[in-house]
This record gives C-alpha cells, sequence and structure tokens, in this order.
C-alpha cells in the first residue's frame, strides 16, 4: 500500500494511478450497495409483518420469467468480465465481441422486464389500480416494493447499458487499450454490482412459496 | 520536514488558473481544490446568510404570543427551511467542502485531490441542489411546511411542494457522496512520501473518518428520500399507513442517515480544534493516537444509536433501552477528545489569537450541548423533554455552537492563508466576545422553556412563556450584529487586509511550509515528511527558510 | 506498473466459464429447492446460495481477491453497516 502510494505521488507528471480510480469505484458501489440496503432493510421489516400475505401476493409473479432472467444477467456477467481479460491480452477482437454480448444481454433483460410488467400491468396489478386497492395491506406493500426495487434496478441496467456503449467506442476507438482499461475495467465493476443487486433481488421476489 | 519549499517568488493560484480561461470562466470550469473550496465558501456563506434571516424573523415572530409578523402556515415554512437550509445546504457540506477542499491536499502534501473533475461536478451538483430548494418555494403548491425531518404520514399528504424539496436533499446528498469518495480516495492514494497515516494531522483524520459516514449513510437518505417521492407520485404503500405502510420505518431509515449525519457535521469540527490548540498552545497534540481513533469510533458509534430520536414514535420497549444505553458510549471518544484538548493546553504557551478564542467558546458551548445532549439520550428525561425546546437549545448547542462556531475558527485560522491577507485582531475578538454572549442570551433561555413545557415548532404559546422569548429574541438581534461584525471583518479584510506573512500563527503542519496563499499545484517540490505532524522544534528552521 | 500486477494474477478465460457454470447451477438449486415447502428454513436456504453466488462474483468476476488488502478492508465496511442496520432496526420490530 505505502509503496503504491508513494509512486502514485512520485510519477505525478504522467498522473495515472489506477488503483485509485478501482478504488473510487468501490467506494461509489458500496453507496450503491447501501441504497439497495436501505430497500431490503424495507422489504425485511414487511416481510416479518406480513409473511402470508407476502406469499400470497408473490404468487403472482412470473417464475420461468424471473429465472430466465437470472440466466441472461449472470451470463452478461460472463462476458464482461471475459470481454475485460480478452483486453487484458490484448486480443482486442474478442474484447469488443464480449461487450456487444454484454450490451445485447442487458437490452435481452429489459425486453423480458419489459413483458413481466406489461403482463402485470394488462392484468390491473400496478400502484393505486383498483384491483391493487382491493388487496390486503401486505400485498399492496408487496407489489410496491416490487416495482420499486426492479424498477430501480432496471433503471442501473439502462445506465448499465449507456456506460457499455460508450466503452464500446472507447475501445473500438482505441482510447481504451491493453495497458489503459482501468475504465473497462470500472464499468465492469458496476455492471457486475447490477447481477449482485439481482442474485438477491430474484430469490427473496419470485421465489417466496 | 518539508525541502522543498525554498521561497520562489512564483504566481498563487489567484493569478495562475487550471484551464485556458480567465474572469469567472477560469473560476466555473477550474479543477483547482483551492478554488473549489472558495467556490463553496462563497456559496455556502451565502445561504448561511439566508439562513440567519430566517431564523431572525422566527425569533421576531415569536417575540410575543399570538401573531406578530406572519401567519402561521408561513412559519411553518420558515423553520422548515430554516432546517433545509441550514442542516443540507449549510452545516452538513460547510467544513468538509470548504476547508477540507482546500486544506486536505495541503496538508498531505499532495498537489490536489485524486479526481478533481469529480471534485468540480460536486460543487455544480451542490448548487442543482440549492437551485432546486429555491425553486421550490416559488411553484404553485407552496413551500415546504413538514419540518426537515419530512415526517410521514404528513409529508405524503400535505399539498406542498414536498417532492422537489425532498429531490434537492437528494441531490445534495449525491454531491456529499462525491465528496466523501474523493476524499477517502485522496487520504489513501495521494500522501506524500513520508506521510504515514499517523503523521497526517488530526483534521485529515477527521475528514476522513466524515468521508466515511458520508459514503456509508447518506444512499440510505437517499432511498427514503426517493421513497417518499414515490409513495406522493403513485401511492406505493411503502410507507403510507393507509396503504400498509409503517411510518416508524420511514424514522428509522431518515434517523440511520440522520444521525450519523450529526457526526458528519461535528468531527470536521473536532479536527479543526485538533489543529488549532496546539499551534496555539505552542506544544504537540496530547494523545494524538487517541484523537485519531476517536475520530473513527465516533464515526462508527455514531452508526448505532439513531434511534434514540425515536423514544416517544412507539418503538418497542427493548429497542428503546438498548439505543438509549448505546447512546452513552459516545460521550466516551467525545470526551477522550475534550480531555486530550485540555491536556495539550496545560503548561502550553497559550497565544490566545483569535482562532484559539472561538476553540475556547466552542469548548465551552459543545460542552454545554453535549452534556445536555445525555439528558435527552437518556429514556426517562427525554419522555419529558421530547420535542419541547430543551431539544431545540441542546442541538443548536451542538451543531452551532459546535460546528458553527468551529466554522468561524477555522475561516478565522486558515484565512490567511487562503487570501493571503490578514484581518483586523481586536476587531476579532470583539466578534468571538460577542458571539459568545450573543449564543448564550439567544439559546441558554430555550432550555428552560422546554423544561417548562414548551414545545417546539409551535406558532404560538402561553403568555408566562413570553419574558424567556423576549431574551431569546433579543440575543437574536446581538447575534445578527455579531455576524455583521464577523463577516465583515472577514469581507472587508480579503480586499484591504495587509498581506499576511507564510506562517502568522506559527503552525507547522504542510500548509505552513508554503506560500500564502498557496501556489497552483500546492508545492514547487513535493515535501517529504519526516516528522511527527505537530513537531514544534521545527519552527524556527521554518521561519528561517521563509526569510 | 499496477496494470503488470493485474496481469500477473489474471485468471484465464476457463476460470470464468467454471464460475458461470458454477452460477448456473446454482441458480437451478435454488429454483428447485424452492419448489419444495421447507417453511422458514426456505428463507434461510435462499439467502445462503445468494451469498454464495455473490461471493463467487466478488471474488472472480470482481477481481477483490487479487486487489490490495484495503480493498478488502472496504468491502467488509460497507458489509458489517449493513449487518449493523439490520440488526439494530430488528431490535424494534421484532419486539414492537
Amino acid at each position: 500500500m505505502s509503496q503504491s502510494n508513494q509512486a502514485a505521488a512520485v510519477d505525478h507528471h504522467v498522473h495515472r494511478d489506477d488503483v485509485g480510480a478501482k478504488m473510487g469505484m468501490w467506494l461509489f458501489l458500496f453507496t450503491e450497495v447501501l441504497l439497495f440496503g436501505g430497500m431490503f432493510l424495507a422489504y425485511a421489516v414487511y416481510r416479518f409483518q406480513y409473511p402470508d400475505q407476502f406469499k400470497l401476493a408473490a404468487l403472482e409473479l412470473d417464475t420461468t420469467m424471473g429465472t430466465l432472467n437470472t440466466i441472461i444477467l449472470l451470463t452478461s456477467s460472463l462476458t464482461m468480465a471475459l470481454s475485460i481479460l480478452a483486453l487484458q491480452k490484448k486480443n482486442k477482437f474478442l474484447s469488443i465481441i464480449n461487450l456487444v454480448l454484454t450490451i445485447f444481454f442487458a437490452f435481452g433483460f429489459m425486453v423480458n422486464k419489459y413483458f413481466e410488467w406489461s403482463s402485470k400491468f394488462s392484468h390491473d396489478l400496478y400502484p393505486g389500480s383498483e384491483t391493487m386497492l382491493n388487496k390486503q395491506d401486505g400485498e399492496i406493500v408487496f407489489f410496491g416494493l416490487y416495482y420499486i426495487m426492479t424498477g430501480l434496478h432496471g433503471l442501473h441496467i439502462i445506465i448499465g447499458i449507456v456506460i457499455l456503449l460508450f466503452m464500446l467506442v472507447f475501445v473500438s476507438r482505441g482510447s481504451v487499450t491493453h495497458d489503459n482499461y482501468v475504465k473497462l475495467e470500472n464499468s465492469g465493476l458496476y455492471w457486475h454490482l447490477v447481477d449482485l443487486i439481482w442474485i438477491f433481488l430474484f430469490p427473496l421476489f419470485y421465489l417466496i412459496h | 520536514m518539508a525541502n522543498g519549499t525554498i521561497a520562489v517568488s512564483e504566481k498563487s493560484f489567484y493569478e495562475e488558473s487550471t484551464n485556458k480561461h480567465s474572469g469567472i470562466l477560469a473560476w466555473l470550469l477550474t479543477t483547482d481544490h483551492k478554488r473549489i473550496g472558495l467556490m463553496y465558501l462563497y456559496t455556502i456563506s451565502g445561504f448561511f446568510i439566508v439562513g440567519v434571516i430566517l431564523g431572525l424573523l422566527m425569533r421576531l415572530e415569536l417575540i410575543a404570543p399570538g401573531e406578530t409578523i406572519v401567519s402561521a402556515q408561513t412559519y411553518n415554512t420558515f423553520f422548515t427551511l430554516h432546517g433545509v437550509i441550514m442542516i443540507f445546504l449549510f452545516i452538513v457540506p460547510g467544513l468538509p467542502a470548504i476547508f477540507g477542499n482546500f486544506f486536505l491536499p495541503i496538508q498531505l502534501g499532495a498537489k490536489d485531490v485524486s479526481f478533481p473533475r469529480l471534485n468540480l461536478l460536486s460543487w455544480y451538483v451542490y448548487m442543482i441542489g440549492a437551485v432546486l430548494v429555491l425553486v421550490s418555494l416559488f411553484l404553485p403548491g407552496g413551500p415546504i411546511d413538514t419540518g426537515w425531518t419530512f415526517y410521514i404520514p404528513y409529508s405524503v399528504r400535505t399539498g406542498t411542494n414536498v417532492s422537489l424539496a425532498i429531490f434537492a436533499a437528494f441531490v445534495l446528498g449525491f454531491s456529499s457522496i462525491l465528496t466523501g469518495i474523493n476524499f477517502v480516495t485522496t487520504v489513501h492514494r495521494l500522501r506524500a512520501p513520508g506521510m504515514g497515516f499517523f503523521r497526517m494531522p488530526l483534521f485529515i483524520w477527521s475528514i476522513y473518518s466524515t468521508a466515511w459516514i458520508q459514503i456509508i449513510a447518506t444512499p440510505i437518505i437517499g432511498i427514503t428520500i426517493l421513497l417518499v417521492i414515490l409513495e406522493r407520485a403513485f401511492g406505493v404503500g411503502i410507507f403510507d399507513p393507509a396503504l400498509g405502510g409503517d411510518p416508524i420505518l420511514y424514522q428509522h431509515l431518515f434517523w440511520i442517515y440522520s444521525h450519523p449525519a450529526v457526526y458528519i457535521m461535528i468531527l470536521p469540527a473536532m479536527g479543526v480544534v485538533s489543529e488549532i490548540i496546539p499551534t496555539f498552545a505552542r506544544r504537540t497534540i496530547f494523545g494524538y493516537k487517541a484523537i485519531a481513533f476517536s475520530s473513527l469510533a465516533i464515526a462508527f458509534v455514531g452508526y448505532l444509536v439513531w434511534a434514540h430520536h425515536m423514544f416517544t414514535s412507539g418503538i418497542s420497549d427493548t429497542a428503546r433501552i438498548i439505543f438509549s444505553l448505546l447512546t452513552f458510549i459516545v460521550a466516551l471518544p467525545s470526551g477522550v477528545k475534550v480531555f486530550n484538548w485540555v491536556a495539550t493546553m496545560y503548561k502550553g504557551s497559550i497565544d490566545p489569537k483569535p482562532p484559539l478564542l472561538w476553540v475556547m467558546a466552542f469548548i465551552v458551548l459543545f460542552s454545554i450541548g453535549g452534556l445536555t445532549g445525555l439528558v435527552v439520550g437518556s429514556l426517562a428525561t427525554d419522555i419529558h423533554l421530547h420535542d419541547t425546546y430543551f431539544v431545540v437549545a441542546h442541538f443548536h448547542y451542538v451543531m452551532f455552537g459546535g460546528t458553527g462556531t468551529i466554522f468561524f475558527a477555522a475561516l478565522y485560522y486558515w484565512f490567511p492563508k487562503m487570501f493571503g491577507r490578514m484581518y483586523n485582531i481586536k476587531l476579532a475578538n470583539w466578534g468571538v466576545g460577542l458571539f459568545f454572549v450573543a449564543f448564550n442570551m439567544l439559546y441558554f433561555p430555550k432550555f428552560i422553556l422546554g423544561y417548562m413545557g414548551m414545545p417546539r415548532r409551535y406558532f404560538d404559546y402561553l403568555p408566562e412563556f413570553t419574558d424567556l422569548h423576549v431574551i431569546s429574541t433579543v440575543g437574536s438581534w446581538l447575534m445578527g450584529i455579531t455576524m455583521i461584525i464577523v463577516f465583515g471583518n472577514i469581507f472587508y479584510s480579503a480586499f484591504k487586509g495587509p498581506k499576511a506573512p507564510r506562517n502568522p500563527w506559527g503552525g507547522v503542519t504542510l500548509e505552513w511550509h508554503t506560500a500564502s496563499p498557496p501556489p497552483l499545484e500546492n508545492f514547487h517540490e513535493i515535501p517529504t515528511v519526516t516528522r511527527e505532524p505537530y513537531d514544534f522544534s521545527q519552527l524556527e528552521e521554518m521561519n528561517d527558510e521563509s526569510k | 506498473m499496477h496494470q503488470e500486477e493485474t496481469n500477473h494474477h489474471s485468471t484465464g478465460y476457463g476460470t470464468y466459464i467454471l464460475v458461470w457454470l458454477a452460477l448456473i447451477a446454482l441458480t437451478s438449486i435454488t429454483v428447485t429447492v424452492a419448489g419444495i415447502d421447507f417453511g422458514m428454513v426456505a428463507l434461510a436456504i435462499a439467502m445462503l446460495i445468494a451469498a454464495i453466488k455473490s461471493a463467487l462474483v466478488i471474488n472472480i468476476f470482481m477481481h477483490i481477491k487479487y486487489e490490495e488488502p484495503i480493498f478488502k478492508v472496504f468491502l467488509l465496511v460497507s458489509g458489517f453497516t449493513i449487518v449493523v442496520i439490520f440488526v439494530l432496526t430488528f431490535l424494534d420490530v421484532v419486539n414492537r
């Protein structure tokens, strides 16, 4: 630690501190974790208060869709990691292919999500709808949490797509290269975090029986 | 300590820009941490003055029972805005964003923070948040009237512009997070050669601990605010009891952030105190490591006590007892600090310059605030005093008497370094004295009022409370005059003050090794640190160097 | 200098694919187990599997295994914070 710290201070003429950049990214990810942590806390409290109504409400969710999206997201995490590794190994072509695949999977996830949400909407299951207001308290809260948490997660996917598109441009143009790839690495960290949050969202919403 | 600071007559950071522009653009597009710190100083001071004016108006309204100058609804808006502005726009960002930005890199022996552009971005994010607060006042619906705590269910039901105002708080939180990330990374990555963790000045330790709280506590308020906005917009039922939500959960989430936020406010102040006392006692700090670790300890323990704000909200008895117990633990690391400061001054050669006088005022006021904190922190007495003026007095003693006082201490300590000029010492001494008198006149009666049963946030009161309210209001006028003197002295001296030397106070931390005001990248050569932070044996050598 | 360090520890393509296979396998386990009625234990099992999955992602995909120790300390700090928040909030919720 102290060695690299000095190195960072000494070669200031080309000021580039990749470890520092990664550190900043990790700190940012912690704030994301705590952001979702607050919602998981709300989820936990309400699940404790309304255990049976949560089970009842969860029956409305489509486990197959959820599982499919889990697999899509896990695979996109793999292609993301492969993309970074390929670039490290100076295989720019493979890196780009994997980046494109990651973006493709991300879109796939969102398309899936779109169909899932619109089927809920067509069943009149959304906050404030008549069907919803006639349900029990716990069910209303469950769907409130479902929409907010998966919605915010979806928003992170969309932001991720934008970031990855930028990375695609950077890698193709050669401004992110095998000896300067911390941007791609940080985008990867963000992407894995989005995956990580889904790993918890999935069983908590789709797998209550 | 710093062999690279041979005085070469060079341009200061005022004359050299990080970008190609000149004039106002050179400031608005700067990535220099010193300029960004100054931009924070100007904007934050501006909002502080707005907050002070709101406070004066509230006091004026309360000079007599019944309606005096404004209606009840306007009064609700006043105390909400006073709270929102003072908390989110002044006291949370105040010390870290102004003095942390300006002095953290210098004290570390770095050229800038780790992410200079992000630093500028966080200033803009802060400004966007501030503008949103202002915009929310003038949109149809009317200014927010919930109090700065935005408690559910009122904040969901009221027709005022709650959503926009709390979204502003969300944006301000984002700015706070970015600053925190920047500072933690800077401390880990950019310490000068030889600057180990235990050679860092204590101000850095406190800013470092603060930055951690900013990172791990602020997201919780972020999500809480988002949930309230969504609740208002779509009726999702997360908090609204009519839809199955739990208003107490809102209070939990709110205070999970807002209690640690209290330490975001006070920790940097404690750091400044730990800088000023050794300098004016000409003595190395007593118990360096104890103070350093107590900052981390406060950051940690501050995380465990939030529900003491909710003793009368209907939380479980078990929780109330445990949170009350945990609250007392915060007194330990705070006590460690106070005793070490006093021990540092013992047998030191005290030089009672204005910054030290501010610190003395701080120690008294903060101790009163801290000790009354134990009164409201203990369960039995809090049941009686909750939501009374006693609480109002307590947190003004801690926040204004603590952090506010140190805001001025820091300003008067580092002013010569920041502006390269000196203020009028005699007037500054008067400022501190008047402040101390005005402060106690303004806030001490509130302890008695609260004890007698005057509830907080009330527009009207019983006639028997009138005398104490009048004393408090007169105190507020005196405070207003004091503020004019204190800011006026600084404002005048920034343009017309005599030139300040490199080291006017005889400090030894790195900022006193460089010119006043410092050059663009702080040092002409990155210093190599070979001594402890408060080793005053180098002072003569430093004086020779600068001649 | 940091590049060489990271390259040095780099995992091969194979490791990543193995981790991915493990993640998929764990997903199918958690879906299958959810179909069986374990009562209260079900949540614990689901969370345990999610924890194993995230450990894999954090350590391998996110490279935390190969980063400087301070990164792990940071991770512990934020993880610990979440635990503290949950425990103290439930102190109230459970006893209310």
